[in-house]
């Protein structure tokens, strides 16, 4: 695969995937506590989002940082826009402020950077990511 | 490798009048941690500020800075 055509990859995910992240592994095994962060903030409020792993090749990460001028992973896209890494992400869970941009309710107790899989009583699971097909690597 | 205190420096000198605390948080030089107070982020939403202090650095967050975490306001108050 060339660095263009990852490149219109990466273009294609944030464009076709309204709520897109890209991470350090999977929201299943986030295999970097920022990453585990950002995808735990939407994991606790229940949205549907895409995830891609950016690690199988690190041209993945390259051609990212250049598409959105952001240096760092995790990066948050909703509806094609860069909202930001996971300080901004955390932030903005925090305040509310993401509850609202995704347009879902913002969980009534106060969010402890939400760790995946969490086991117990919760009421409902929450939705699986849609789980973007891997063709990197 | 750089320092906490090199980064505030850094920081500091490429926005005038900024001022930074910056964290070694693992002490390794590579994860640090910086709140940086400026009216130079009046206006500017939180990508942008964060850009602004990325900027600083260039190919180096990402690169042997593994890890820059932000919490930017202005004199002000948050954003």
């Amino acid at each position: 695969m060339t660095n263009d055509e990852i490149r219109s990859f990466l273009e294609n995910a944030i464009k076709e995937n309204s709520v897109m992240l890209f991470m350090k592994g999977t929201p299943e095994q986030p295999a970097c506590g920022f990453s585990m962060r950002a995808s735990g903030c939407l994991n606790a409020l229940g949205v549907k989002y895409a995830a891609l792993d950016v690690l199988p090749d690190p041209r993945i990460r390259q051609e990212l940082s250049s598409v959105s001028n952001w240096p760092t992973i995790p990066q948050l896209f909703v509806d094609g826009e860069l909202v930001g890494g996971s300080d901004i992400v955390l932030e903005m869970f925090e305040s509310g402020e993401l509850a609202d941009l995704l347009g879902v309710e913002q969980p009534a107790e106060e969010p402890e950077a939400p760790v995946h899989g969490g086991a117990g009583d919760q009421q409902e699971p929450s939705s699986p990511p849609l789980g973007i097909e891997n063709r990197l690597s | 490798m750089p320092t906490a205190d090199e980064l505030k420096q850094r920081i500091e000198a490429a926005i005038p009048g900024a001022q930074a605390e910056v964290q070694d948080l693992t002490g390794g030089g590579d994860h640090f941690r910086a709140e940086i107070v400026s009216d130079r982020f009046e206006g500017l939403s939180r990508i942008e500020q964060h850009r602004l202090v990325y900027g600083v650095f260039g190919d180096e967050v990402g690169g042997p800075i593994h890890a820059l975490s932000l919490k930017t306001s202005t004199p002000g108050g948050t954003r």
